[in-house]
């Protein structure tokens, strides 16, 4: 009885979750995966006729706006370790007493809605707004000059989207380093710079890599920062399928382009995770 | 080797700042540390010896003052430029390296040439009994083990001084003892300066040529194991350094160079002083626990001191059984006895005793 008991209860505790699971991700899953593969329109109603053309029509038509995103999410990613790793760096090493304090600050913006943070910001990159305005007055930039509606506001947006999950992995991979062993590199004849190369750096790749997992995937499927932030001319897929879903009713090119986006950045992720895996991030870098 | 001390700190002092304030970790500090000497720094936590080991190697630089290596004057340059090297307390070994590559980080540093390296990581690997161990992980060795691959990786690189901090401290009692001798023998086989950081002072005694006793960021004491042990020149360095009696008394007489403390009928302290000392004059007298006889009557034609007082406890040691005397005036006095040839207790609790010691074994402190 009681080892029938002890047998039976971690999947009595992984019930509720398996269960959630089930009913709000796996269910969802095969009924999009289905309509991927259905035929109609909303007035008639649609029928599963096992159309995989849905596939590669919405390919053909959306690829610019796919690559356009994995590139948005990778420049995304790459701006973000630039960014972060600074900042994390100084919280780890430099944050003393105040680091809960300051790791608090950086997720502070986090509290208000991220539709109207990224309102904000483009309120902010205006060409008439509080930060172009001055500087046109000033003459530092051309009159004509305008930031909204490009690449770079978009990316902009969405490295401020995503710069918290970026620092805390970072900060979690740094904070783990025993300051001695940094001595230690410096007292076996490394200078600043190699210190880092060769001990820091190599210590930290497991949190840069969980960073980039957290940050390219959502950058590269978001939908809010080029609608408020771009143009025509930075459409990614994810609006593109929220255009399909909500405005245009095209449920099965939606789901097929749903899956498309998951499945290549699965791809992504899996042979980013081969290429560099945690065992293996770190005899690369001890090169 | 050159004439010139291997470490040298020259009216060296180091304050941090602390809340705003400034408090002194190392206040006045004089010392030269000779070419191939085993050489601790020993005191409680708080007294200034690790600061004073960081001066040297770099991470530290003291307020005031200037840190020699070698002849030359290295205060200020980094640590990475120093040659000396460091085994810390906690090992620091890279934990995404193996054993070889922790061991070879230096010499690859100094740009050797690779199977250079690879020759004196694996001698330098037998050295300290690693050898087949090369690919293994930090994480996958014992205490001792990484003990072993921080010293390997700190001499491979042949440094004018090994600095290590307390690097037996996290080691079970065994294997520190089994440790101390092998360091002592790698120091000898090496023939490099050793500066050993310790609080503990049966590693300091065992293993130094000469020992800095520190406190409150002074050294009290600086000399051999045995002048430190048997002649405390402070009262901190007579209580820290083994068991000490100290004896508080005022000289009645001095008689051929001995003071003579006398301490009721027929009891008395003597001890060898300097010409200067004369008699009216407060002293302080350490004796040494085993330097102390035991008797039960009152022993006849002592010339040197003689106490009396109460057993008030009696622990067996083993090789020793340890009383302790509460004497006429009010002192505890430690005695240990040596249980070389018979098993019975000189005496139990309760009992009148007598301590007797020869004159060369009383100390003058401060004096």
């Amino acid at each position: 009885m009681d080892r029938a008991k002890r047998t039976l209860a971690p999947y009595l505790l992984v019930l509720p979750g398996g269960l959630w699971l089930l009913l709000f991700f796996a269910v969802p899953m095969v009924t999009m995966l289905s309509l991927s593969l259905q035929e109609g329109d909303i007035v008639n109603g649609f029928v599963f006729t096992g159309h995989w053309q849905n596939y590669t029509e919405s390919l053909g038509d959306y690829r610019t706006q796919l690559i356009r995103s994995l590139v948005y999410g990778a420049i995304t990613s790459f701006v973000l370790i630039v960014m972060a790793f600074p900042v994390a760096y100084w919280i780890a090493f430099y944050g003393g007493r105040r680091k809960a304090t300051y790791l608090f600050l950086i997720m502070l913006p986090f509290f208000v809605s991220f539709v109207l943070r990224t309102i904000s910001w483009r309120m902010l990159l205006t060409d008439d707004g509080v930060l172009l305005h001055p500087l046109k007055e000033a003459g530092i930039l051309p009159g004509d000059f305008t930031v909204l509606g490009s690449p770079a506001a978009v990316i902009a947006g969405l490295v401020y989207s995503f710069l918290p999950f970026m620092v805390l992995p970072i900060y979690v991979a740094l904070e783990r380093i025993d300051p001695r062993v940094i001595e230690a590199a410096r007292d076996l004849y490394a200078g600043p710079l190699t210190s880092f190369r060769k001990v820091v750096l190599p210590l930290a790749l497991p949190g840069v890599f969980a960073g980039v997992l957290m940050t390219f995937v959502p950058a590269s499927s978001d939908y809010v920062n080029s609608e408020l932030l771009g143009s025509s001319e930075t459409t990614m897929i994810g609006q593109v399928i929220q255009a399909k879903f909500l405005s245009n009713s095209d449920y099965p090119s939606a789901s097929a382009l749903s899956f498309t986006l998951m499945a290549v950045l699965l791809i992504g992720v899996f042979s980013y995770a081969r290429a560099l895996g945690t065992e293996d991030v770190m005899k690369v870098a001890a090169r | 080797m050159t004439s010139s001390p291997a470490i040298e700190f020259a009216g060296v002092r180091k304050d941090y700042l602390s809340h705003g304030e400034s408090v002194p970790a190392v206040k006045s500090l004089d010392l030269a540390i000779a070419q191939g000497e085993f050489f601790s720094l020993l005191g409680p936590s708080g007294c200034g010896k690790t600061t004073t080991m960081r001066m040297i190697a770099g991470f530290e630089e003291p307020t005031e003052g200037k840190v020699f290596l070698d002849g030359q004057d290295v205060t200020g340059v980094a640590p990475n430029k120093r040659d000396v090297n460091m085994v810390f307390q906690s090992y620091a070994l890279f934990p995404h390296l193996s054993v070889q590559q922790n061991v070879a980080f230096g010499l690859e540093r100094k740009k050797v040439a690779k199977a250079e390296i690879n020759h004196r990581v694996g001698a330098m690997l037998e050295i300290v009994s690693l050898t087949g161990m090369e690919k293994r992980q930090p994480r996958e060795m014992s205490g001792g083990q990484q003990q072993r691959v921080a010293l390997a990786r700190a001499l491979v690189n042949h440094p004018r001084a090994l600095l290590l901090d307390e690097p037996l401290g996290a080691l079970d009692l065994k294997l520190r003892q089994q440790m101390q001798v092998e360091l002592k023998r790698i120091q000898r086989e090496v023939g490099i300066t050793f500066v050993y950081v310790t609080h503990d002072q049966g590693e300091a005694l065992t293993m130094s040529d000469r020992i800095a006793v520190m406190n409150a960021g002074l050294i009290e004491q600086l000399g051999t194991p045995r002048e430190i042990y048997e002649r405390p020149a402070t009262r901190f360095v007579a209580g820290f350094i083994g068991t000490s009696n100290i004896v508080d008394g005022t000289v009645d007489r001095v008689e051929q160079g001995l003071a003579v403390i006398a301490k009721g009928t027929g009891e008395q302290v003597v001890v060898r002083v300097p010409d200067s000392v004369r008699p009216g004059r407060a002293i302080e007298v350490s004796v040494r626990p085993e330097k102390i006889d035991l008797h039960r009557t009152m022993p006849a034609g002592i010339t040197g001191s003689l106490l009396s007082g109460t057993v008030s406890e009696v622990v067996y040691h083993g090789t020793s059984t340890n009383y302790t005397v509460a004497t006429t005036d009010g002192a505890d006095f430690v005695v240990f006895d040596q249980n070389a040839h018979d098993a019975e207790n000189v005496a139990s609790r309760g009992e009148r005793v007598y301590l007797s010691w020869a004159p060369q074994h009383s100390y003058p402190i401060g004096v």
